[in-house]
């Protein structure tokens, strides 16, 4: 963990010493900083919510020795370097900001926790697709661990994980000999197919009384974490990248939205806040990690990091730990004892798409 | 010192005094400005929302007028080719015209990256030594090319002029070279662009090989087609005389560009559609519609139409020939590219989804506010740069000359 030397920020006048102590990853033991006035932040932002313009009046925000805590938070974040490149002290700072921001937008102690990748640590997934039963308990477990977005309208709901329907399909005997063309000798093709343990398009929007569904398999599918991610070397900002444990974060203070990055992504892992995301302050999860699940802007891209609050601790991801087959496995992949390990020792596994040589560390097997 | 400044003093009292006609176009144009820079605003208070973007379908009209305006950047340079390797005459003559195109048409597109972001407000992160530059992003390579373009036509356009205005003759030993370092250059800006879009295995509706050249080709029609147009504008509101030989060699040119654009889209066509492979679901989409989803049917056989009759009709020596009638095939020349070029190759690449998904993308109000915004800012800017042009090549505009006034 970070060194206990609260960091001096601007603007800190009121703060009391327990709000510029780093929090640990459990907020029970945070006392969150003084909630400041939510409405001048408002006024404040759409004056200055425009382009340059907001540089500028960042600027004069922070030579004015602004009271306004959250507004002077915005500010400085507007001007921090991208996350990989800060130094400790300013990831302390970076961090503090923002615990203090989020706990009063919130309205409860919110931690940001900054751990890096741990020694002897490369993070791996098994996914096995002949347990799935299409629950979806894990896209529902990870909207909430995560903080997606769960607006109503096109675009405001953000779900990383999508579990797809196959179909299993059938062939019947009267269609055998449905060739064509018709009434010739020689049948270029035929018509007894079915598209068996194909994802039909558009059909993974599935909403059936009961699952499993008696014709169907189920196939969950979210961000592999490349080896060779092709949205990393598409990103011009370098905001997306690989950390040393494995996962591809994004730096969403950093994000551009330029978008680049969804459109290089083979797994369609990748979603666009097109809006300020909508998290109600009850559902909010405080514990977070900077790289990971803190609550996103507009106009910036997010996809699943496994869990890094989670997992940087030992702890499993939601969608893990929430699976109710016991379908989705876990752990470090040099740990010849881990059950990742295991699977990737003992069954038969494969990757999506591998055609692309983006080499995913999320593997699928089936026993 | 003291000449930059009569130059610039000189250029801004000819190009602002004009006839009622020249106010009129203008504050139109104003109207559409004004409304861009309102749903500008909107977009960067309430997010893309207010767009019909998703994140199925992330790239839309706007990238696809950026994708379009690149290519009528680097057409700009079908003057500028046959003037200096060819020494052609007519084209010599208005160059200088294609440069000021070519500023115009890379400021757009700088525009239209504007609205398309999410962040437009962090864009100074791509720049150094305040921000972070990628070398194995395409999107980097494109605005390097972008800005070095349009400061290789800034330089080579306002020298020109710069020379024309004092009378002082050309120093040919570095414009030459940095004229033809511009040529190579504009090429440069439309592979670029291609391969932004081309290097995407994850969308296999753009990931092939024959994308620079059809980019390339479409391009040296539109932008061309586009030229013939303004060039005929140009001869009917001002004094200055544009030769038949120039907008012929043009016309020449767009013939062929577009001959060998419908021709790669054939092939694309063929070759995708004969195997029927998964990979073949945007183009099918576009041709014919998938799962009862047919939003851009009509939109792509329209650019069929366009673009072939448009190849018909320049090769009929009647219509080529007659100005009227060729200022009819280049706009549809034009529109036909615009429309295949931009939503025609964009949005079908997001359709079906990675995964699978069938989404449809409709244009909202506001992209289309916004896109009609940026082109009349275009227009805006295209007129100042070519009436001060045009002032300054009649001479009408001169050092220690009266301050004249434009027609």
């Amino acid at each position: 963990m970070t060194p206990a030397q609260p960091p001096s920020i601007d603007s800190g006048q009121t703060e009391s010493p327990s709000a510029a102590t780093p929090a640990s990853a459990n907020p029970a033991t945070y006392a969150p900083a003084p909630a400041a006035p939510q409405t001048s932040r408002r006024s404040f932002l759409k004056a200055g919510g425009m382009l340059s313009l907001s540089s500028l009046m960042g600027t004069a925000a922070l030579m004015t020795q602004s009271d306004d805590a959250h507004a002077a938070a915005e500010w400085a974040e507007h001007f921090q370097k991208n996350y990989r490149l800060m130094t400790d002290q300013e990831k302390l700072e970076a961090r503090v900001r923002l615990e203090r921001r989020y706990s009063a937008e919130y309205g409860k102690p919110v931690s940001v926790d900054i751990t890096g990748p741990q020694p002897g640590v490369l993070m791996g997934y098994a996914l096995n697709i002949r347990k799935c039963i299409g629950c979806r308990r894990c896209v529902h477990a990870c909207v909430a661990e995560n903080n997606q977005s769960r607006g109503t309208r096109p675009g405001e709901k953000i779900e990383w994980i999508q579990v797809l329907r196959m179909e299993r399909g059938k062939f019947e005997a009267e269609k055998m000999d449905h060739g064509y063309p018709e009434g010739l000798g020689i049948q270029v093709g035929g018509n007894a197919y079915t598209p068996a343990g194909q994802v039909l398009e558009g059909q993974f929007h599935y909403n059936p009384e009961a699952v499993p569904e008696k014709d169907a398999t189920y196939m969950p599918i979210a961000c592999m974490q490349c080896e060779k991610p092709p949205c990393v070397k598409v990103c011009p900002v370098r905001t997306t990248y690989r950390e040393g444990d494995g996962p591809v974060v994004i730096d969403y203070n950093w994000c551009i939205g330029c978008r680049m990055c969804m459109g290089a992504c083979p797994y369609w892992a990748r979603r666009i806040n097109v809006t300020t995301p909508v998290l109600p302050k009850a559902e909010m999860n405080p514990v977070t990690h900077y790289l990971g699940n803190r609550p996103r802007m507009r106009g910036v891209v997010e996809k699943c990091h496994w869990c890094l609050q989670r997992t940087r601790h030992g702890r499993y991801p939601a969608c893990v730990e929430v699976c109710p087959v016991g379908a989705r496995k876990f752990g470090n992949l040099l740990d010849p004892e881990s059950e990742v390990s295991k699977v990737l020792e003992r069954k038969n596994v494969f990757r999506l798409k591998a055609d692309l040589n983006t080499f995913p560390k999320f593997f699928y097997f089936y026993d | 010192m003291r000449k930059l400044i009569r130059f610039a003093t000189d250029y801004a009292n000819y190009v602002l005094k004009g006839g009622k006609q020249f106010y009129a176009w203008m504050a139109t144009l104003a109207v559409f400005i004004v409304a861009m820079l309102y749903v500008f605003y909107l977009q960067n208070t309430e997010g893309l929302i207010v767009t019909g973007m998703t994140s199925q379908i992330h790239e839309g009209l706007y990238f696809a007028n950026l994708v379009f305006l690149v290519g009528v950047a680097a057409g700009a340079v079908t003057i500028v080719f046959p003037a200096y390797v060819y020494h052609h005459e007519g084209m010599h003559k208005v160059s200088v015209l294609g440069e000021m195109l070519a500023i115009t048409a890379v400021i757009m597109v700088m525009m239209f990256v504007f609205a398309h972001m999410g962040r437009p407000d962090r864009l100074w992160h791509m720049i150094p030594p305040w921000g972070i530059y990628s070398l194995s992003s395409m999107l980097g390579w494109d605005v390097l090319v972008l800005t070095g373009y349009l400061i290789l036509n800034i330089i080579c356009g306002f020298y020109y002029l710069w020379c024309k205005y004092t009378g002082n003759p050309i120093n040919k030993r570095w414009f030459i070279p940095l004229v033809f370092v511009a040529i190579a250059w504009a090429l440069s800006i439309h592979t670029v662009t291609a391969f932004l879009i081309a290097t995407m295995p994850a969308r296999p509706m753009w990931h092939h090989t024959v994308m620079p050249i059809r980019f390339i080709a479409t391009a040296f029609a539109a932008g061309p087609a586009l030229i013939i147009l303004i060039f005929l504008i140009i001869r009917k509101t001002t004094k200055f005389w544009i030769d038949d030989s120039a907008i012929q060699l043009l016309s020449t040119i767009v013939t062929w560009c577009l001959g060998i654009a419908i021709f790669l889209t054939l092939s694309e066509v063929v070759i995708e559609l004969y195997a029927r492979t998964e990979h073949a679901n945007g183009l099918y989409y576009l041709m014919f519609g998938l799962h009862g989803l047919t939003r851009l049917v009509p939109w792509f056989w329209s650019a069929v139409v366009l673009m072939v009759g448009a190849f018909i009709l320049f090769l009929t020596p009647a219509v080529r020939n007659n100005m009227k009638l060729l200022s009819i095939a280049c706009a549809m020349a034009f529109t036909g590219i615009w429309i295949e070029k931009g939503m025609g190759l964009i949005v079908p690449g997001f359709i079906p989804s990675p995964i699978g998904e069938v989404t449809e993308y409709y244009p909202s109000f506001v992209e289309w506010l916004m896109t009609l915004g940026i082109w009349a800012f275009g227009f805006f800017v295209l007129t100042i740069l070519l009436k001060g042009a045009i002032g300054i090549l009649l001479g009408d505009i001169k050092f220690g000359g009266q301050t004249a006034v434009a027609k």
